[in-house]
């Protein structure tokens, strides 16, 4: 397994410098600058600020002076949308919050979404299967600027249980990764019921049931590390989203969170900003995708490292 | 004739008709009855909508600043907007891109994501690394700037749209798809099927993807509700239905901003979008049962 595993992160060396490379030029083609603005700069003061962010010199010197920065210092560069800072500030600052929030909502669809999802497989096609499914379609109905108000209404107004926005304690963090969490419910739990299906009219769970084994120990024992293949496979790409932050959730329960760069960055034209959060993304996607398969063939014994 | 094939006419009489896996699978589905009720109210809306031109009350984009927003009324079944325009005509055309963006994104993700999934965990090895990592790339170029840079250089198209949305539907399902099928590989039937010399591109087609079907059902209903939000995002970028066109998405977006003086505004828009995706839930539940090709002939 540690070769599989050596082997990945050699693979993400391409994957990352591809991905730095055409996400760099890509910007380079972009039609206006940060420095854009309605009020007209004259062109002294701009060719000053385009030269202390190195804009002036030709495309690829600034591509190699980035590249060089960042494989021997890890320095993101400085933000071109708040000045001052850089890139690696703000995103200290701010990652571990959403990362944070984004594994506690993680939790709750998990914990909902696996419970949801393997009772309405065990009875499905009744009442016992419809109203959890129905509850777990609800959370992607019902977009996050809805239920994130609904849920400081009932529980942070009239029941006063938790307060209604901020991050100092523990307890705060109750409304946010519900409201974060519900969308990822839905999937998880209609894709741990086709799963568990799936496993559930084998021969082998047949066999188990045959033996007399109880329906907690058939289901645990037997159907989940089968049946929730998919759901590991969907997690991959699902976490690298729920950790950067949602910017409706952020928002609305005033969390210093890493969305507003990640969804900003690209508005803002913010360049060096721009290339931080999509390296981040993408490590995180190389991370979590690895982590899957781990799990995956973990979980599966007829799966074995291909290497 | 009979003497050419003597076999098939001596047995003729005794062998039950064989029945596909498709068969099978529409006999099925028709057994079940949410699914039924699903699929004819997706098909029932999405031949309204088609029809808005005709059948819809007013016109999408006829403003009447005079009226203004108003709740629902006998005149207006499902109020107006702050521009005095019908709620109903705007859900009705709005729902003829979003139900079309839908079913794009449904259809290239279940023909480009099976196939690709399938190829990546069958073949293994190199080719899955490769194939994987190309998926990994695209997961994580910022799409934003993709979306911009393609309106700068082809302008405002809905093709564009729809060709922005084609491209990131169906890495998730690909991704999926390579997981049951290294799975599925390495069980005895494939063993038996190799043995058999069959081609990979045979086992592929015949022995790894119908296995895989029931999953591919139940995500690529998943898929629409956030290729719909999607949409809306895209128009909201300028790639995408602009003003004063709708979508249900961007009917829901624009709701949101006045959900507390004009509720209705997002309730209406809202109530559509989820309709369409309880109903098709219950298709693809009803969808995976019946492609189970292990599940007992009843």
């Amino acid at each position: 397994m540690l070769r599989f595993i050596f082997k990945r992160i050699l693979e993400a060396i391409p994957v990352l410098l591809i991905v730095a490379t055409v996400t760099f030029f890509l910007l380079h083609r972009m039609p206006g600058g940060p420095f854009d603005t309605e009020k007209a700069t004259t062109p002294e003061i701009k060719k000053q600020i385009e030269a202390y962010y190195g804009l002036d010199k030709p495309v690829t010197q600034q591509y190699f002076d980035y590249m060089k920065r960042l494989v021997l210092h890890g320095d993101l560069g400085p933000s071109q949308k708040y000045f001052g800072w850089s890139v690696n500030e703000l995103l200290a600052g701010s990652l571990p919050v959403s990362m944070e929030l984004g594994l506690e909502g993680l939790c709750f669809a998990l914990f909902f979404g696996l419970t949801a999802g393997v009772i309405a497989s065990l009875r499905k096609n009744t009442f016992g299967d419809y109203i959890p499914m129905s509850f777990a379609t609800l959370g992607i109905c019902i977009p996050s600027f809805v239920t994130g108000p609904l849920l400081i209404i009932v529980f942070g107004i009239l029941l006063g249980w938790f307060n209604t926005s901020g991050w100092f304690f523990p307890r705060d963090r109750v409304l946010p990764a519900m409201t974060l969490g519900l969308y990822y419910m839905a999937y998880i739990s209609r894709l741990t019921r086709g799963g568990m299906l799936e496993i559930l009219n084998q021969d082998f769970i047949r066999t188990a049931r045959a033996k007399g084994a109880s329906e907690w120990r058939v289901v645990w024992r037997h159907s989940l590390r089968g049946g929730l293949l998919s759901v590991v496979s969907f997690l991959g790409p699902a976490i690298s989203g729920i950790v950067t932050g949602s910017l409706v959730v952020e928002t609305i329960f005033d969390i210093p969170g890493a969305a507003r760069f990640f969804i900003g960055a690209a508005f803002n034209r913010d360049g060096p900003m721009l290339m931080g959060t999509t390296l981040v993304y993408a490590v995180l996607v190389v991370v979590m995708n690895l982590l899957a398969d781990i799990v995956q063939v973990w979980m599966n014994p007829r799966l074995r490292f291909d290497s | 004739m009979s003497a050419e094939f003597p076999i098939v006419t001596q047995h003729a009489g005794e062998i039950e008709p064989g029945h596909s896996l498709w068969q099978d699978a529409w006999h099925r589905l028709r057994q079940n009855k949410l699914a039924v009720i699903g699929g004819v109210f997706v098909a029932i809306l999405s031949l309204i909508c088609l029809l808005a031109i005709v059948i819809a009350p007013g016109s999408y984009a006829k403003t009447n600043l005079a009226l203004g927003a108003t709740a629902p009324s006998s005149a207006h079944w499902l109020g107006t907007d702050i521009l005095g325009r019908d709620m109903l005509s705007r859900i009705l055309f709005g729902g003829c891109i979003s139900l079309s963006v839908g079913l794009a994104a449904t259809l290239v993700s279940v023909i480009i994501g099976v196939l690709y999934g399938a190829i990546s965990g069958y073949l293994g090895g190199r080719v899955d690394v490769i194939l994987m990592r190309i998926v990994d790339i695209i997961y994580s170029l910022p799409f934003v700037i993709f979306v911009i840079l393609i309106l700068v250089v082809f302008g405002k198209h809905i093709v564009l749209l729809f060709m922005a949305i084609g491209a990131v539907s169906w890495l998730d399902m690909a991704r999926i798809v390579r997981g049951q099928v290294m799975s599925l590989k390495r069980q005895e039937f494939v063993e038996a099927a190799v043995a058999l010399g069959l081609r990979k591109r045979q086992i592929i087609l015949r022995h790894m993807i119908p296995n895989v079907l029931g999953i591919v059902a139940i995500y690529a209903t998943l898929i629409v509700p956030s290729v719909m939000l999607l949409e809306a995002f895209l128009s909201f970028l300028g790639l995408g239905v602009q003003a004063p066109m709708s979508s249900w998405g961007t009917l829901i977006n624009d709701g949101r901003k006045t959900m507390e003086e004009y509720p209705w505004l997002l309730i209406y828009p809202s109530l559509f979008f989820s309709l369409t995706l309880f109903s098709l839930n219950f298709l693809g539940d009803g969808l995976r049962d019946a492609l189970d090709v292990r599940a007992s002939k009843d």
